[in-house]
């Protein structure tokens, strides 16, 4: 069995995630907290990939990227070629499963009492300092949640990265692809190697966080 | 001195009104301010701490701008050096008893102060507890602890003692005035109780509509111990502590009759 398309997966999963992590903190912290009016239109953008067939976000991004068009001109004259490579597959993730991260993160931070940020800038605190040291310790259910539904989502994807990466062996063949590739070509009892393998490893991931966000593992620490 | 003079329109259950204050509270007083709910005691409470913007108006300490509407001057709840008490105490869930006081101390503190807090607040047990794990009365002294242990100028406490059973909220009381005095504080103390309101308050606003209706000063406040008559039923006495057990009559008809309350009183009193 090639290995490859199944550490290819779990490689642009992991990376993803980081990134998706960091780039949701803000957007997830501005939508808990604000009254802006602009608010359901961020909201509304987050939430489209939940909705929108992955094509056509792939479609879109692969527009965006191609070096024929302006944007994608930019990005090669300054060294950036996201269509067919791993980068764009990164690109194309985060915006992906952004709904994933974000939305468990905001509402995390939602339902915390407002009487905690309020006590922790009173005493002095920063936002920066709040937001590290009170609100993220008491929203950890939340950011498991988050990082693994992101994780898993990516691992799950199929039609935004074929549309993005293709097929190619090694540099954008994920194991969905993979498995798409040797049911085309009859060849099931790969095809279910590669399944059995996703099947498997998500199943475990899924079962850890229900337990976790139980408090499974702090009864059996007592 | 500080000063308040604001205008905010509130909602409340009766539709909106327009809370407007004007008045002054002298340096190390202890104020109480007491009228039903939906008044805008707690506003005024949060305006005066920066968590809410008051829609016109101005708030001074000395000589201090904190608040002024014309100037565009609004300092920010960390830059006023104030403490806050919070009827729901907002201890965070994820620090112990001990990490909740060292989170507060200002830059450059000591920790020692956290020490000298916990054996001041009788915490020495409860340390390295999760507030999760404290009764309604820990809690509330944990955060009273917490509140001015970075030595605010300002006090603020909204209904500090509503959910507390008659025996705790004394002692509760007597923790209070001890860091109102030990502390040099200027407090400002939402409450409703008749009794704790004789017992703590050097002044006192009734907010009505919106609007300050009465201030009384102590020698005022003797209609409230007029109806109730007291018996100290016993009396203990510890090292540190004297206790009396005291029991309140209702005044019905001439004779005091129908019992008000029981309770303790109790002072702590450092020995010689």
């Amino acid at each position: 069995m090639d290995w490859q398309p199944i550490i290819l997966t779990f490689r642009l999963a992991l990376v993803t995630t980081i990134i998706l992590f960091f780039v949701s903190l803000p957007l997830a912290y501005w939508l808990a907290f604000t009254r802006s009016k602009t608010k359901p239109i961020l909201e509304a953008l987050i939430t489209m990939p939940l909705v929108l067939p992955p094509t056509v976000i792939g479609f879109y991004l692969l527009v965006a990227f191609s070096p024929a068009y302006q944007f994608g001109g930019w990005l090669e004259s300054i060294g950036l070629r996201f269509a067919f490579t791993f980068p764009g597959l990164v690109v194309a993730s985060i915006i992906y499963s952004l709904p994933f991260m974000v939305q468990p993160i905001q509402s995390g931070l939602s339902n915390l009492p407002p009487s905690l940020r309020e006590a922790s800038y009173i005493l002095g605190k920063t936002k920066i300092s709040t937001l590290t040291h009170v609100l993220l310790p008491n929203i950890k259910p939340s950011l498991l949640t988050g990082i693994v539904l992101a994780f898993a989502h990516t691992i799950g994807e199929f039609g935004v990265v074929l549309m993005i990466g293709g097929n190619i062996p090694g540099k954008t063949k994920v194991a969905s692809i993979a498995i798409y590739d040797e049911v085309e070509s009859m060849n099931y009892a790969m095809a279910n190697n590669y399944s059995l393998v996703l099947f498997s490893v998500t199943f475990v991931i899924l079962i850890l966080v229900y337990l976790a966000n139980g408090g499974y593992f702090n009864q059996i620490s007592k | 001195m500080i000063s308040l003079k604001l205008d905010k329109k509130l909602d409340s259950s009766e539709g909106e009104f327009l809370l407007s204050i004007d008045i002054e509270i002298p340096k190390y007083s202890f104020t109480i301010l007491c009228g039903d709910s939906g008044a805008g005691k707690t506003s005024i409470l949060r305006m005066l701490s920066g968590l809410m913007t008051p829609d016109t108006g101005r708030i001074t300490y000395d000589d201090t701008v904190w608040y002024d509407s014309r100037q565009k001057i609004n300092l920010s709840p960390k830059d006023r050096g104030l403490g806050f008490v919070f009827q729901e105490q907002a201890l965070f869930p994820n620090m112990t008893v001990r990490q909740n006081l060292a989170y507060a101390l200002a830059k450059g503190q000591h920790s020692k102060e956290i020490d000298l807090l916990i054996t001041e607040f009788q915490l020495d047990g409860l340390q390295d507890r999760k507030p999760a794990t404290l009764s309604g009365g820990q809690k509330q002294k944990v955060s009273l602890a917490r509140s001015i242990i970075n030595r605010p100028k300002l006090l603020l406490l909204d209904e500090p003692l509503s959910a507390l059973d008659q025996k705790r909220r004394m002692r509760l009381q007597d923790f209070i005035l001890k860091a109102h005095r030990d502390y040099d504080l200027t407090t400002i103390m939402v409450s409703h109780d008749a009794a704790e309101i004789n017992k703590m308050a050097q002044a006192v606003l009734s907010l009505e509509n919106g609007k300050v209706s009465r201030i009384t000063r102590p020698g005022e406040m003797k209609k409230v111990s007029e109806m109730t008559s007291g018996t100290i039923t016993k009396i203990d006495e510890s090292a540190e502590e004297l206790i009396l057990k005291i029991s309140l009559k209702k005044k019905s008809g001439n004779a005091f009759q129908e019992e008000y309350a029981t309770g303790e009183m109790i002072w702590v009193s450092k020995k010689m």
